[in-house]
């Protein structure tokens, strides 16, 4: 965490005497994402070191869910990633319905998947407006935000909440979908080609944003794996791995959809290879609407959850990357120990990778181009 | 009421006028001391107001370009909020530093809005006396008064001693100074034509050359709008108080009524830069239908009061049509970083400027009267002064967009081709074959072990 004192250059050794300069970059900067401290050190602009200082929203949600029951411990996830609450949910309802061996409707797994997608979405949405934003393109975020918002009231007649949404139960779902999901998620579709063009003619041939973008923070495949990234920061780097597809979970294995990968592995591949994930993603709720089964939405679980003696690790695909869940249960009612994976925090490893040698805002890019989020870096 | 306002606008600055002409007593009074007040009362409260407008058009612009209302509360239709927003800025607590240079944090903001209100004397706001101060250097003086700005952010920068402020300081002066040069060298071709550097001299000259310069200098405008940009650190150049990078970089430290003067500098030099780019290239006060006698056909119109009142509307809204792109283009683009600005500066915008005077240089001499020296003879002389004859305005206008365009754009890319920022197709392809040989050598689709060890 603390930054190894650098020896003073002599003033006798050379002409001038000069030193880096140590630059505090939050925790409270405009785009550091929240509560992120970077200590960046500094020769002129460019970046020669840089740490990062995390644990500012620390909530010990592992701790947590130590002393709460199964159910109890669900809103908890809700505030992981708490832009993309539905996927945290998802992750961790099967997780414990893997430990219980519940097989979940077919209805419910379906419903699962649009609302998980939908809120990749929402999640992809609001990385590429303030991703545009920090590089400085303004509008972008507000048109983002103008579609997610449709997203946001989809879940709001659904769940009740539109950001910690608490969107699933162990074994299914609370409620059977209202009257007019279905015709309004569709509605959503039809709008969402035209938006997502929109977003790209202001970006993706500007000749700043190509300038801004391309060629930095490139992070070789090979590198990529040995710094075990995933999600998009991974793709981006060409390797064509997505849990949806290497293990399918919930009802993925129905659909037909691709996995868009990059070429370069710098910041503009990045950002294509998410704005191919909203089109898929909408392509996968297409499907699943088209294919919504009738029938329950919960399985037969017992009131009390109390999960056979044994361990269990369970991961899907977040927007943000692979998020993972290992529980352990010692047979009560409680879960002995629960350990998350947060992609946000182990992609903000390559940070340092990536920034050094580039200037100081290339680092405000690259913050925006791992698309973290610091209550799940935090946990 | 109709009778005072018409007394105020037209009878008074003719009665003044007439004072100073007549040679009354009170003549020097009224000539050097009474009537300059006005004027700089006049302008001065009259651009203020504009500043505080002007930061209510861009909150209206990026609104309606953002699909949303931007403000609406404050009065019909949020009318007032400059005047909530400047009694808020009056009142808030004026903080300064303990660690800051006192005497430096408070000068920096007034050398800035001084350099920045100073050049506003010699702006020709319309025909006759709405000129405030027909200097026969005007144009020399607003390039040299707005260059003293830039001292206003390094003082700023330094004074302020944090660590945002310096690094925005030190791009701003940067990047002010590289602008500058850019600036300076594209109204040059236009001063071949006009012949002077006095304001409205300019634009006489464009009303005698029967035509704006900027269709006979095209490229000198370009590289003008770009450098304004840059000079009044607008975006996409922004850098110097980029908030995503320098949180809000040299005005980091300021508050209140400190911050606000910077902004008035701001908002101050896109009025200036925008009134010198409408008076050297966009024919000034100047209309297609607004002569001295005649507004659009109707007429004759006795009272030159009148026209000056035109020109004064005209000039304005020229200078609301480039304030407007100033706002379009801030809400449109993404920001330079560093490095490209002063790539974009020093290998694009300097270049070209240098070359434009070349060839504007070229042109002009072919073009001269074959007594001069010319070949083509495409200029006659009236009054003394060079005017172009009707095929001489074809001439220059078909040489600046069919010859130096594309010479000066073919210049520049040969020369950057091997530059690190202008050829990114290339790097792009020279990146992707590298990774392509390494990943060659790797699995694309990674096996994945056993997930679950319990069961």
């Amino acid at each position: 965490m603390v930054m190894q004192e650098q020896p003073v250059t002599n003033p006798q050794e050379t002409l001038f005497d000069t030193e880096e300069m140590v630059l505090n970059m939050g925790p409270q900067h405009p785009s550091t994402h929240g509560v992120l401290r970077v200590i960046l050190k500094l020769d002129g602009e460019t970046v020669t070191d840089l740490d990062c200082d995390i644990g500012f929203l620390h909530r010990g949600v592992e701790k947590i869910g130590e002393h709460d029951t199964y159910a109890m411990i669900t809103p908890y996830w809700d505030r992981l990633d708490y832009v993309a609450a539905v996927s945290n949910d998802l992750c961790y309802v099967e997780g414990v319905e893997k430990m219980l061996q519940v097989e979940v409707p077919k209805r419910a797994e379906y419903i699962r998947v649009i609302l998980t997608e939908l809120q990749r979405i929402a999640s992809h949405l609001l990385w590429l407006g303030t991703h545009a934003m920090d590089i400085g393109a303004v509008t972008v975020l507000l048109y983002c935000f103008r579609e997610r918002e449709e997203i946001l009231k989809i879940f709001e007649d659904f769940i009740g909440a539109r950001l910690t949404a608490h969107a699933f139960r162990i074994g299914g779902l609370w409620w059977d979908a209202y009257p007019e999901f279905e015709t309004r998620v569709r509605e959503f579709l039809k709008i969402l080609p035209g938006r997502v063009e929109e977003y790209e003619t202001l970006l993706n041939a500007n000749r700043i944003w190509l300038q801004r973008t391309v060629g930095i923070g490139i992070l070789p495949a090979e590198e990529a794996i040995n710094l075990s990234l995933t999600g998009p920061a991974l793709r981006g780097s060409g390797v064509k791995y997505d849990v949806r597809k290497a293990q399918p979970y919930s009802a993925y294995a129905d659909f037909n959809f691709e996995i868009p990968i990059g070429e370069n592995g710098d910041t503009y591949d990045r950002y294509l290879v998410r704005m191919e994930e909203i089109k898929q993603s909408a392509v996968i709720i297409e499907q699943a609407l088209d294919g919504l089964p009738e029938g329950p939405v919960m399985a037969k679980v017992p009131k009390i959850i109390k999960p056979p003696i044994g361990e269990v690790y369970h991961s899907i695909e977040a927007p943000k990357g692979e998020i993972g869940v290992y529980l352990v249960s010692d047979g009560t009612g409680k879960p002995y120990r629960m350990r998350i994976r947060p992609p946000s925090f182990i992609n903000l490893q390559s940070l340092k990778r990536m920034s050094i040698g580039h200037l100081v805002a290339d680092v405000v890019a690259l913050i925006g181009t791992l698309d973290i989020v610091l209550g799940e870096v935090d946990r | 009421m109709q009778d005072i306002l018409a007394t105020l606008l037209f009878v008074a600055p003719d009665w003044v006028l007439s004072v100073t002409r007549e040679r009354r007593p009170n003549a020097f009074w009224a000539e050097y001391v009474l009537w300059p007040a006005i004027q700089i009362l006049v302008v001065l409260f009259i651009v203020l107001t504009l500043v505080a407008y002007l930061v209510y058009l861009e909150r209206k612009v990026s609104a309606f370009m953002q699909a949303r209302l931007g403000p609406m509360r404050v009065g019909p239709w949020g009318l007032l909020q400059p005047l909530a927003d400047g009694i808020k800025l009056l009142l808030k607590e004026d903080i300064i530093p303990i660690k800051a240079d006192r005497a430096v944090f408070i000068i920096a903001p007034i050398v800035s809005v001084v350099a920045a209100l100073v050049v506003l004397a010699v702006v020709p706001w319309g025909a006759a006396w709405a000129t405030i101060a027909n200097v026969n250097i005007g144009l020399l003086f607003i390039l040299a008064v707005s260059s003293v700005g830039v001292l206003g952010l390094v003082l700023a920068g330094w004074g302020s001693n944090s660590k945002y402020s310096l690094l925005g300081a030190l791009r701003s002066s940067a990047q002010m100074v590289s602008y500058e040069i850019g600036m300076g060298l594209s109204i040059i071709g236009a001063l071949m034509f006009a012949r002077t550097l006095s304001m409205s001299g300019i634009i006489d000259g464009q009303r005698l050359d029967g035509i704006w310069y900027v269709f006979f200098q095209p490229l000198g405008f370009l590289v003008y709008a770009v450098s304004a940009l840059g000079e009044t650190n607008r975006a996409p150049f922004d850098l110097p108080e980029a908030e995503s990078e320098l949180v809000a970089g040299y005005h980091t430290e300021y508050s209140g009524f400190r911050w606000a003067l910077f902004f008035m500098a701001e908002y101050s030099a896109m009025i200036v830069t925008s009134a010198v780019a409408v008076t050297v290239f966009l024919g000034g006060w100047m209309f297609p239908g607004i002569t001295g006698t005649s507004l659009f056909g109707f007429g004759p119109i006795a009272n030159p009061t009148v026209h000056t009142f035109a020109s004064i509307v005209v000039f304005a809204a020229k200078i609301m049509a480039l304030i407007y792109a100033y706002m379009w283009f801030r809400w449109t683009w993404p920001r330079y970083r560093y490095d490209q600005l002063m790539e974009l500066g020093w290998k694009w915008m300097i270049p070209a400027g240098l070359a434009n005077i070349v060839l504007t240089g070229i042109w002009y001499v072919l073009a001269l009267p074959k007594a001069q020296g010319g070949v083509f003879g495409f200029m006659r002389e009236v009054n003394s002064r060079l005017v172009p004859t009707g095929r001489g305005i074809i001439y220059f206008i078909v040489t600046a967009f069919v010859v130096t365009i594309p010479i000066v754009w073919g210049m520049l890319v040969t020369i950057n081709r091997r530059s690190r920022d202008f050829n990114l197709h290339e790097q792009r392809q020279l990146q992707s074959q590298l990774r392509r040989e390494r990943l060659e050598k790797m699995l694309q689709e990674q096996p994945r072990p056993a997930e679950t060890a319990g069961d």
